[in-house]
């Protein structure tokens, strides 16, 4: 009852949050509801029993990511959005098709889990850094070790594109 | 139930101890930084200066706060309280000592032991970098933008060798929750030296402590690291057009999170409430000895005294020193009062570093900052642990 | 655990809306990272449902790729503004006919 409740409640937060991330004008204000939608997510992974996932989102996206978006706002002096030019045809064909995407998506979660279980906060408790460790390092190494190389051509990739020109 | 009524109790209780520290942590800093610079320090307001907090909350409280009209007024009010949560919050996890038994209800001396609780601690200081880059943003002035901006960069830069200098022990510890790695640190062993992280046997973890240290003086926007808020470089950087309240709000952040990182050090590397030599050799009689120390010091004082209110004053401080030493000689009180002043001490003793420290050394310019985090803290915080690792792995 | 795919796939919805109607660049790049955090939330779902810790090692995997993802993007939208000071993705089309 209480897992209802606290879902019921960060799933409200993250929806509103991730309609106002779309519907605000000024990309500061977006910023920081999206990383209102990361932190309720993450209170969502810890129902789910994914703790150590939980605070990686938070360490990773909510608190290095989407401040570097927040940076790039700053620096950038991005102002409001000012709307020309909108096209009609975007929006006629652009919200309809939405809505059918979201009752494909609802159709098939309907049909292939009817009869979904509850999940109740501590049904699942593999979800700790020692099990994702043993999984991360015995398991899935190679992908682990690609992914430092891809971190590594990001970092060159950024410092490449973003400093100054030597004239 | 009786969860929920120990939790509210525990709860009030560590949210009136730590605010009121937060206050007289800042006549703390005052008067040592004012006896380094062989002067006086507050002396005024109460005996030696001790209502001089409260003069100070007054003054914050009734000072007119000013909403400037050119400021973004939604982030502009939520920046304080943003910096003030996440500062706040990190106490909740943090294990102050051993188990309390109160009228046959047991509960630890902290409100939740998470198992994940030091990459809680992390998560929340990531966090606290949002509420400077919007005060600095959202002031719409070019001093507080740039003062938010490099301070939210020396934060996030100074995150990486610190999350680096808090692995390291944990390969030791073998456990991410705050109260397993504390009682990984107990016992002693020759019979003397404790198993404290810093001393611990096959790697010493004294590299990773100096390490988080130093990140730490950096995190908490302390010198030598605070040029973002440097009143004589940056016009007082971030929180220049903040007044009363939400600047009072800026610096009872900063010294909760110095509190933080204090807290964390001693858990982590210095043994939390564990005793440095066995209560066997008499451990136990140090709070004691102290406490009875300061109040002969005081009544000795008293009786000679230099300014004539000393006359009442400082006996009746000695009286209370007294009274304390008493108390922590009551068989039934110590094990409880015996780790939490340990606990404490050590965490007091780490505190007064950070104060000495911020009156001795001058500040780092900000390209030295920076090179120094990358160029030299992280390269030895990697060092650190893959030494540390390597020593585990050969001995286990 | 419908409730969680069914929040899963509105966020998902909702940040295709985006993606589709804004035209600042860099709220076109948020909403990408909603998606993304859409997906996480399955995964760790199904996680759950499995009772296989593999879907954890997904969502982890999914996180990295998004920060590098967003470390390049944000370069490459530095220096588009750094060429064309505007911030507007309909008027970055000087590969259009």
């Amino acid at each position: 009852m209480v897992d209802l409740l606290f879902f019921g409640l960060f799933a409200t937060v993250a929806v509103l949050c991730a309609i106002n991330v779309v519907v605000q004008k000024h990309p500061i204000s977006s910023a920081l509801s999206l990383v209102g939608v990361m932190a309720s997510l993450a209170v969502l992974y810890l129902l789910l029993g994914g703790e150590f996932i939980a605070m990686a989102q938070i360490i990773v996206y909510a608190g290095a990511v989407m401040v570097l978006f927040i940076f790039v706002i700053m620096l950038l002096n991005a102002g409001i959005e000012v709307r020309r030019g909108r096209s009609w045809m975007a929006t006629i064909f652009g919200a309809p098709a939405l809505l059918g995407l979201l009752g494909v998506l609802a159709c098939l979660l309907v049909r292939w889990f009817p009869d979904s279980p509850v999940i109740k906060f501590g049904d699942f408790t593999g979800g700790t850094a020692k099990e994702v460790g043993m999984a991360l390092f015995t398991d899935y190494l190679l992908p682990f070790e690609v992914t430092s190389v891809l971190i590594l051509i990001a970092i060159l990739g950024a410092v490449v594109l973003a400093r100054k020109e030597l004239d | 139930m009786e969860f929920l009524i120990a939790t509210s109790i525990k709860l009030g209780l560590i949210a009136f101890v730590l605010l009121t520290a937060l206050a007289y942590i800042q006549w703390v800093e005052r008067k040592v930084i004012a006896h380094v610079q062989v002067r006086m320090g507050p002396s005024r307001v109460g005996p030696h200066g001790l209502l001089q907090p409260l003069a100070d909350v007054i003054k914050l409280i009734t000072k007119e706060g000013v909403l400037p009209p050119h400021v973004n007024k939604v982030f502009y009010l939520a920046a304080p309280i943003l910096a003030v949560f996440m500062a706040l919050i990190t106490i909740s996890v943090i294990p102050f000592g051993t188990s309390i038994t109160v009228m046959g209800h047991t509960t630890m001396m902290e409100l939740a032991d998470v198992n994940v609780g030091i990459l809680v601690i992390l998560a929340v200081s990531s966090m606290g970098v949002y509420g400077i880059a919007l005060a600095g943003w959202s002031s719409n002035n070019k001093y507080s933008l740039l003062g938010g901006l490099r301070s939210s960069a020396q934060m996030i830069s100074y995150e990486l060798p610190m999350s680096l200098a808090i692995a390291a022990p944990l390969l030791s510890a073998g456990s991410l929750s705050l109260r397993s790695i504390t009682n990984s640190q107990a016992g002693f062993s020759l019979g003397v030296i404790p198993h404290w992280a810093i001393f611990a046997f096959p790697a010493p973890q004294i590299f990773s402590f100096i390490i988080f240290m130093i990140a730490a003086f950096a995190e908490t926007n302390r010198i030598p690291f605070d040029l973002p808020e440097a009143e004589n470089e940056l016009v007082a950087g971030f929180h220049v057009e903040y007044s009363s309240m939400s600047f009072a709000a800026f610096f009872m952040a900063e010294y909760a999170n110095m509190v933080t990182v204090c807290c964390v050090a001693t858990l982590l590397f210095l043994g939390g409430w564990h005793p440095l030599w066995p209560s066997a050799y008499g451990s136990d009689f140090l709070a004691p000895l102290i406490f009875a120390g300061s109040g002969a010091i005081c009544i000795y004082h008293g009786i000679n005294y230099v300014r004539p209110f000393d006359r009442i004053t400082l006996p009746v401080f000695g009286v209370i020193f007294l009274g304390l030493a008493g108390i922590f000689l009551i068989p039934q009180l110590v094990p409880i009062l015996m780790p939490l002043f340990w606990f404490l001490a050590k965490m007091s003793f780490l505190l007064f570093v950070f104060i000495w420290i911020r009156a001795t050394l001058p500040r780092f310019r900000y390209d030295q900052l920076m090179s120094f985090a990358w160029k030299f803290l992280f390269p030895v915080a990697l060092v650190n642990l893959l030494v540390t690792g390597f020593l585990v792995a050969l001995v286990s | 655990m419908s409730f969680y795919l069914g929040l899963s796939a509105i966020l998902f919805v909702i940040g295709v809306a985006g993606f589709i109607f804004r035209r600042n660049i860099i709220t076109v790049f948020m909403c990408i990272e909603l998606m993304l955090n859409a997906v996480n939330l399955s995964f760790v779902t199904f996680a759950n449902y499995h009772k296989q810790v593999s879907g954890h090692i997904f969502t982890f995997f999914v996180m990295v790729v998004a920060a590098a993802e967003a470390a390049v993007g944000l370069a490459i939208i530095l220096t588009v503004f750094k060429n064309r000071t505007t911030l507007n993705i309909d008027e970055v089309d000087s590969l259009k006919n």
